[in-house]
């Protein structure tokens, strides 16, 4: 059966029904809501881009994109930059309670986010940080650090700790070490980790609605607009669906090479 | 410059694994530090480098207590039995990489790296990156960047360990060589005693963690101090005889009575352990003036133009080393006549009976 019929026909079948849901929000946002409405069609009958110029246009709809984007990137820059050294600590030193540590960073990821909601909301009242960037990116951090303490240290265990005494004895300090010698070697790991910090905070969207209301209002708060008296527009509804799918799309196609390499070496 | 340990103890986990070692190095010397697995060759090294701190004791460089200097600060190189390089750097850079970090201008970087790919025979190499290379040019690229940092102490333990025969002997031949130009105190880690004759220069030979002996390799191995001097110096492993001195009389478990009281002849009566190595002993028929122990054929191991005999004597297993290539089949006689001129002797304690005066008169 090696390069038979069958296989190619699963093959196929299987990659037709990963894509239908992908393809048919495509489809909506291509269509007018009256084509949408009149019944079932497998191509948008007079396919349109009128809905991604509507957005396009709206100040409201590209600063809201704008704030989903940069609290997303802040936040994975922090998560990535606090968690190499805790990994690398981790990993190479013992200290008192360094496994109870570990373990209790894990512990943040196992209650739901909507949990630390409510403290989170009366906390940044409490000190002026609602309705900023800054609420979500430090919120995020909550899961975000965590997790990439936990990817990153295993891919600092897959370093020969001799290639940090190598550099110790050849007379390398420890920022220059860390720099120059330490990072290219688990350049796949902080690649693997910041994926996963881009993803979780990208689509995590209870926290980013909650702390915030007007000036960091998100991408997909802003989407709730599409709920009028008038009705529900559909097609602007999928317009900016496909929108939100294209930053995800760049990430996994600029990482993809680590990604395979990285799930190889690491723990994950 | 002189470089001491002084009563050096080290603990992990409350196990002591090294236990007061004292040893004093001069520069430009040869030290092959000798002991099976798990000696506690590598910890040394280690404490000596400066990596890992000694729990008690001082390391003194010229009489000057340096136990808290950070390694950054020694001058001292180290090469790992696993090759270690750094993998996101060309050969060429692995090797100038403590020149750079010491900040050397760049015409004396370039003359020295090249000058050490040379004397290692990387010249054409120099652009590759460390994983592109076989395991015996990672490890001269090693080699090439311990030497060319000048460092008063280089430390190889068990270097060429993970290469193949014909690179091990190429290398072993000039490792001495090409760092004895530099007058640095060479400490050469291995756990094979054969290395140590072929480096020659002094041996320490490590056992559990304590230094047994500390002396030019040759008296080392012809003389050692303790039974566990010689049972680390000893490969295939020291064939032992436990014997008692009983009434002037010597006898071994079976009670069968040797003729060895010379040895023994001003020592009280007591247990003893009569050792001789593997190449001390020959097979065939009874000779004069050796000790002769009939006993059947074991197993033959022949490594080139050397066989390995091991025969069952009743009161133990022997190995032999007799040259040419021999088959003997397994439970076939034999009778193994072993050299008295070779024969090292110790207490019940581990300690050496000297025997000096009487090897003399033997020799």
């Amino acid at each position: 059966m090696r390069n038979g019929t069958l296989p190619k026909i699963v093959f196929i079948v299987y990659v037709l029904i990963l894509m239908t849901p992908i393809y048919w929000l495509v489809k909506m946002s291509l269509q007018t809501n009256t084509d949408i409405m009149s019944g079932l069609t497998l191509f948008p009958r007079h396919p349109t881009l009128e809905k991604y110029f509507e957005i396009y246009n709206d100040p409201t709809w590209v600063h809201a994109f704008g704030v989903s984007l940069s609290y997303v990137a802040i936040n994975t820059v922090i998560a990535v930059a606090v968690a190499l050294p805790a990994a690398y600590a981790f990993n190479r030193y013992r200290f008192i309670g360094d496994k109870h540590l570990f373990f209790w960073l894990l512990t943040n990821l196992m209650a739901p986010a909507a949990v630390f909601a409510m403290p989170f909301f009366q906390l940044y009242y409490a000190v002026g940080l609602f309705d900023s960037i800054w609420a979500v990116v430090l919120a995020h951090c909550l899961f975000n650090v965590p997790l990439a303490v936990w990817i990153l240290e295993g891919f600092v265990g897959g370093v020969p700790r001799e290639i940090d005494e190598t550099a110790a004895i050849d007379g390398y300090s420890f920022p220059r070490f860390f720099i120059l010698i330490f990072l290219p070697l688990i350049a796949n790991g902080i690649g693997v980790t910041a994926f996963f910090c881009f993803m979780f905070s990208w689509v995590e969207q209870l926290l980013a609605t909650t702390l915030t209301s007007t000036h960091a209002l998100p991408f997909a708060a802003v989407m709730t607009r599409a709920y009028s008296v008038s009705g529900m527009d559909w097609s602007l509804l999928a317009a900016a669906g496909v929108l939100t799918m294209i930053p995800g799309a760049f990430v996994i196609w600029f990482v993809r090479n680590h990604i395979a390499k990285g799930f190889a070496l690491g723990r994950v | 410059m002189t470089f001491a340990l002084d009563h050096i103890g080290f603990d992990i986990g409350g196990v002591r694994v090294i236990d007061d070692v004292c040893l004093t190095f001069e520069a430009a010397s040869l030290n092959v530090l000798l002991g099976p697995t798990l000696a506690g060759k590598t910890t040394i090294m280690r404490l000596m480098a400066g990596l890992d701190q000694p729990s008690t004791g001082r390391l003194l460089l010229e009489g000057k207590d340096v136990t808290g200097t950070p390694v950054r600060k020694r001058s001292v190189a180290m090469v790992y039995q696993q090759f270690i390089n750094y993998p996101s750097f060309t050969v060429y850079e692995n090797i100038a990489s403590p020149l750079r970090v010491a900040g050397v201008a760049k015409a004396e970087i370039d003359q020295r790296v090249r000058e050490a790919a040379r004397v290692l025979r990387l010249d054409n190499l120099l652009n590759r990156m460390p994983a592109e290379l076989s395991g015996g040019q990672q490890q001269r690229t090693a080699i090439a960047r311990a030497l060319v940092k000048r460092a008063g102490l280089v430390l190889l333990d068990e270097p060429l360990a993970n290469l193949d025969y014909k690179l091990r002997e190429e290398l072993r031949e000039e490792l001495p060589r090409i760092f004895s130009r530099t007058g640095a105190i060479l400490m050469y880690a291995t756990t094979e005693p054969s290395e140590a004759l072929l480096l020659g220069g002094s041996t320490i030979t490590l056992s559990e963690g304590r230094v047994t002996q500390f002396g030019p390799t040759s008296t080392v191995y012809r003389d050692p101090i303790d039974i566990d001097a010689a049972r680390v110096f000893s490969d295939p492993p020291l064939n032992e005889l436990q014997v008692a001195r009983q009434d002037g009389a010597i006898r071994d478990r079976r009670g069968r009575s040797l003729d060895c009281v010379g040895m023994l002849s001003d020592r009280p009566d007591g247990a003893y352990r009569v050792t001789f190595r593997a190449d001390a002993a020959s097979i065939g028929p009874a000779a004069t003036g050796a000790l002769s122990f009939p006993g059947k054929v074991v197993v033959t191991e022949i490594s080139g133009s050397e066989s390995f005999i091991h025969v069952d004597v009743g009161v133990g297993t022997w190995v032999c080393l007799v040259s040419g290539v021999h088959d003997w089949a397994p439970g076939q006689t034999a009778t193994v006549n072993i050299d008295p001129a070779r024969i090292l002797v110790f207490d019940a304690s581990g300690r050496r009976v000297q025997a000096n005066a009487l090897r003399e008169a033997a020799l």
